[in-house]
C-alpha cells in the first residue's frame, strides 16, 4: 500500500485555467458567428488565424525558449488570438493579425513572465502597436454585408465608423446613416467582432452564469458611460450624441465584456474592480469627446492595467476580526 | 428555519457516507501506542517504566508547563516500549508509550465528587486530572479553556460538522444528547454562563429537530447554513451572535467559550463516570474503506488495525491512497499506518489523491472571494513563496485560519495553504515564537 502525503485540502473542485479559457472562447462563439455574417467568411479565418497562431507562439516560446518540456497548451494564448482578430477591421490583411499575435504573447505576455504575470492585456496592446504600425489597414472600415454574403466585403463600400461620423459630422448625420437596431444587432461598420451588441450579451450571460467574470467592472463601466454621456448629451445632442449611442457603439461593449474584464490585468478585490470600471468609463469618455481619436476604449482600459497593482494595493479588504482596531 | 452563516466559504461535496451509522464500540486493540503530545502545548512527561504493569485509566504521563495534559493509559496490560516516535502529524518525533494489552478492562477511575454541590475550581481539577482535551480537532487543554482570562457570558457548542465525510458528531449529538445536556450544565456552571448555543449546520437536520424538542428551554439550537468552513470557531461565532474575535485574540475577548459537542461528552463521562479520556467516536470513511462506520475506539489504537479490523481494509483497486487523519479538508495525511488514534482525531478519511492541472495564478479572483478571513490567498501564497514573511505578516499570515478554502477552489491549482503553512512556521521562528 502506497501512502500519499501531499498537501491540504485533498479535494478541490474539477475546476482549471484550461476550462475558464475554454468558457471565454464558447461566450466569443456567437460574436464569431456574427462577424462572419457581418463581414465575409474572410472574418472567420481571421479568428481562426489568431487563436491558432496565438498557440503555436505561445507552444514555441514555452517549449523552445523557456524550456518547459511538460508545457501543455491552456487556451489562455488562444482568447489573445481570438480577441485581437475581433479587434480588427475587416481589411486587415492577415500577416498583419499574425504579427499582432507575435507582439501579444513574446512581448506583452511572456517577456513580462508569461500567464498571469503580464500588466496590460496583450490583445489590446498589440491592438494598438498595430494601429500605430498599420495605420491604414486598422482604420479601413467596410460596411457590413448581410447573410454570409461570401469571402469579403466589396471595395466600394468603405465607410466610416458612426464614432467618426459622429466626432466630424455631427450626431444628425450619425442617425442619417445608422439605426439603433443596426447598432444593436451589429449592422454596422467596424471591428469584425465589436458591433453587435446582443450577440456580445449573449456570451456575456454564459460567462455570468458560469462565474467566470469579474461582473463588478463591466456593471461600473457601462454605468459610468451612461452618467457621463447623459450629462454631456443634456449640454449639446448633436456635438456628444445620445447616452444609448455611446453604450452601443464603438468597442465599448466588446471593450468592457471581454477586455476589461481580463482576469489577469484587473484587480481582485469587489472594491478595486469598480474603482477600474469607472476608470475605465471616464477616459473612455474623456478620449470619445475631446480626443484625437475617434475611439478610447482600447486606452482607457490600457491605462486602467498599468494602475491595477496600485488598485489592488489600496482596496485590500479589511481582515476578519480587524474592523474595530 | 431560518439559517445564520458568516461571509466567504465553499461548498465541497458533504459524501456524508455514515450519516445514518450507529456508532458501534470498538474491541479492544491488542497493542496501543499513546502519544505523550495529544494536545496543544508541551508533551506530557511518561511517569512509567517499560515492563510496568498499568490499568486502563492509569496515568502514564503527566503534564508538563503551563499548558498541557494528562495522558492515561487506553487498554490494561504491559508497557512494552517508550521511546521517540517520528510522527508525520506532528511533523516531529515526538515521545510515545506503547503498551500491549494482558486482559480486559480494569479501571483506574478518577477521584468521586458530586458535581452539583461541587465548586467551579474541584470541577475544573477533575476534567484536568481526566486529561480532557478540545476534540473538534484542536486539542487544546479544556481545564485551560474553561478558566479563561476574561468574564463570559455565551458558551457556544459546536454541532457544525462542516468537513465533508466525517459524521461523528451528528451521531454523538442524536446518540449521546443526554450526556452533552449534563456537559454542557456542568460546564455552564464553571464558567457561569446562562446563555448557551449549539450550532448545527442544516445537512443534520434530524439534529436540529431532536434536540429542539429535548433541549428546549435550555439551550438555544441554531440552524447554520451547510458551507465549509462553518464550524471554524470564528466563524461559528459570527454566525451565531454576530460578533468577530479580533484579529490575534480569543474567544473570550468578546465573551464567548466555544466547545465541541464530543468535549461535552468527555466532560460529563470526566465529572460524572469518573472516566478519564481514553476513548472517543470516530468516522471511519472514504472510498477507499470496504465497510465505512462510526466508532467508539481507544485512543493509542494503530490507524492499521483501525482500518483492517473496524473498516474490512481498503477497497478493490485502492494500491495508492491518501489516509487522512480529519476530513479532506483540513486533514493530515499519514505517512506510516502505525500512527495511532489521538484525542482530537474525529475521523479516519481514506480516499484516491485528485488529478490535478496547476499554472500560474490566472488572478481571477476566486480565492478572495471565499476567504472567511477576508484575507487575500493568491497573495500571502506570493510572498510566502518569496519568503518575504514580513510583508505576509503585515497582510494577515498569522489570521489565515489554514481551512483551505482558496486552495480547494483555485482552478490553476495554486497550493496557498502549502506555503501558508511553512511561511507561519518559519515567520514565528524568526520572531523567537512572539507575535
Amino acid at each position: 500500500m502506497k501512502l500519499i502525503t501531499t498537501s491540504a485540502p485533498h479535494v478541490r473542485t474539477n475546476d482549471s485555467t484550461r476550462k475558464i479559457m475554454l468558457d471565454v472562447l464558447i461566450a466569443l462563439a456567437p460574436a464569431v458567428v456574427g462577424a462572419t455574417y457581418f463581414f465575409g467568411l474572410y472574418a472567420l479565418v481571421l479568428s481562426i488565424i489568431g487563436m491558432l497562431s496565438a498557440e503555436a507562439v505561445e507552444l514555441f516560446i514555452m517549449r523552445v525558449l523557456k524550456k518547459d518540456k511538460n508545457f501543455v497548451p491552456n487556451g489562455s494564448a488562444a482568447v489573445t488570438g481570438l480577441l485581437l482578430a475581433l479587434n480588427l477591421s475587416v481589411a486587415t490583411p492577415w500577416w498583419v493579425l499574425i504579427i499582432g499575435v507575435v507582439f501579444a504573447i513574446a512581448i506583452v505576455k511572456h517577456a513580462f513572465g508569461g500567464l498571469g504575470q503580464n500588466i496590460f492585456n496583450p490583445a489590446l496592446a498589440a491592438r494598438v502597436f498595430l494601429l500605430v504600425s498599420f495605420p491604414t489597414a486598422m482604420t479601413t472600415w467596410y460596411k457590413p454585408m448581410a447573410f454570409f454574403g461570401g469571402w469579403y466585403p466589396a471595395d466600394t463600400q468603405t465607410s466610416a465608423t458612426p464614432l467618426a461620423i459622429l466626432k466630424l459630422e455631427g450626431f444628425s448625420k450619425v442617425l442619417e446613416s445608422t439605426t439603433y437596431t443596426d447598432l444593436f444587432f451589429g449592422n454596422i461598420g467596424g471591428c469584425i467582432g465589436e458591433t453587435s451588441a446582443i450577440l456580445l450579451l449573449i456570451g456575456f450571460v454564459y460567462l455570468v452564469l458560469r462565474k467566470r467574470i469579474k461582473i463588478l467592472i463591466p456593471a461600473t463601466y457601462i454605468a459610468t458611460v451612461l452618467v457621463i454621456s447623459s450629462i454631456f448629451n443634456s449640454i449639446n445632442p448633436e456635438k456628444y450624441g445620445s447616452p444609448l449611442f455611446h453604450i452601443l457603439a464603438g468597442g465599448l461593449m466588446l471593450g468592457a465584456l471581454y477586455m476589461a474584464t481580463d482576469m489577469v490585468t484587473s484587480p481582485m478585490t469587489l472594491k478595486g474592480q469598480a474603482i477600474f470600471g469607472v476608470g475605465c468609463g471616464l477616459i473612455t469618455m474623456i478620449i470619445r469627446y475631446f480626443g484625437g481619436y475617434p475611439e478610447g476604449v482600447s486606452l482607457s482600459i490600457l491605462l486602467m492595467n498599468a494602475l491595477t497593482p496600485l488598485i489592488d494595493r489600496y482596496t485590500q479588504p479589511v481582515i476578519f476580526g480587524r474592523r474595530n482596531g | 428555519m431560518k439559517l445564520f452563516t458568516f461571509k466567504g466559504g465553499v461548498h465541497p461535496p458533504e459524501k456524508k457516507l455514515t450519516q445514518s451509522e450507529e456508532i458501534k464500540e470498538a474491541p479492544l486493540p491488542e497493542k496501543v501506542i499513546v502519544f505523550m503530545l495529544q494536545h496543544a502545548g508541551s508533551p506530557a512527561k511518561p511517569i512509567v517504566e517499560v515492563g510496568q504493569q498499568v490499568k486502563t485509566g492509569q496515568v502514564i504521563g503527566e503534564p508538563q508547563g503551563v499548558i498541557s495534559a494528562y495522558v492515561h493509559s487506553p487498554v490494561t496490560g504491559k508497557v512494552t516500549n517508550i521511546s521517540k516516535v517520528n510522527s508525520s502529524v506532528h511533523g516531529m518525533a515526538v515521545e510515545a508509550v506503547t503498551i500491549e494489552k494482558t486482559a480486559s478492562d480494569d479501571w483506574e477511575l478518577l477521584p468521586k465528587i458530586d458535581y452539583l454541590s461541587a465548586s467551579k475550581e474541584e470541577l475544573i481539577e477533575i476534567i484536568r486530572k481526566a486529561g480532557v482535551v478540545g476534540l473538534g480537532g484542536a486539542m487544546f487543554p479544556t481545564h485551560i479553556k474553561l478558566n479563561p482570562p476574561k468574564p463570559v457570558n455565551t458558551l457556544i457548542i459546536n454541532g457544525a460538522e462542516c468537513e465533508p465525510y466525517l459524521t461523528i458528531d451528528h451521531r454523538v449529538m442524536i446518540e449521546m444528547h443526554e450526556e452533552i445536556l449534563l456537559g454542557i450544565q456542568i460546564t455552564q456552571k464553571i464558567l457561569g454562563v446562562k446563555d448557551v448555543y449549539i450550532g448545527i449546520e442544516s445537512n443534520k437536520k434530524d439534529c436540529i429537530e431532536l434536540l429542539e424538542k429535548k433541549w428546549s428551554g435550555k439551550v438555544k439550537v441554531v440552524g447554520l447554513k451547510t458551507k465549509y468552513p462553518q464550524g471554524a470557531e470564528k466563524q461559528l461565532i459570527k454566525a451565531i451572535i454576530g460578533k468577530e474575535v479580533p484579529s490575534g485574540g480569543l474567544p473570550s475577548d468578546i465573551g464567548v467559550v466555544v466547545q465541541n459537542v464530543s468535549t461535552m461528552v468527555a466532560i460529563k463521562r470526566a465529572v460524572i463516570d469518573r472516566k478519564p479520556l481514553i476513548e472517543r467516536g470516530l468516522t471511519l470513511t472514504g472510498e477507499g474503506i470496504k465497510r465505512p462506520g462510526n466508532w467508539w475506539v481507544r485512543i493509542g489504537a494503530p490507524i492499521s488495525w483501525v482500518i483492517n479490523e473496524l473498516g474490512g481494509g481498503f477497497s478493490e483497486d485502492f494500491d495508492e491512497v491518501k489516509v487522512l487523519m480529519g476530513g479532506p479538508m483540513m486533514g493530515i495525511p499519514v505517512s506510516s499506518l502505525d500512527t495511532p488514534i489521538l484525542k482530537g482525531n474525529n475521523g479516519i478519511t481514506v480516499i484516491r489523491e485528485q488529478e490535478r492541472e496547476s499554472t500560474n495564478c490566472i488572478r481571477c479572483s476566486y480565492c478572495v472571494h471565499v476567504c472567511p478571513m477576508n484575507l487575500q490567498p493568491y497573495l500571502l501564497d506570493m510572498l510566502s513563496r518569496k519568503k518575504k514573511y514580513d510583508e505576509a505578516a503585515e497582510i494577515g499570515l498569522l489570521d489565515c485560519i489554514e481551512c483551505g478554502s482558496c486552495t480547494y477552489i483555485c482552478p490553476a491549482n495554486v497550493e496557498h495553504v502549502k506555503s501558508i503553512k511553512l511561511a507561519k512556521k518559519v515567520y514565528r521562528a524568526l520572531r523567537g515564537g512572539k507575535k
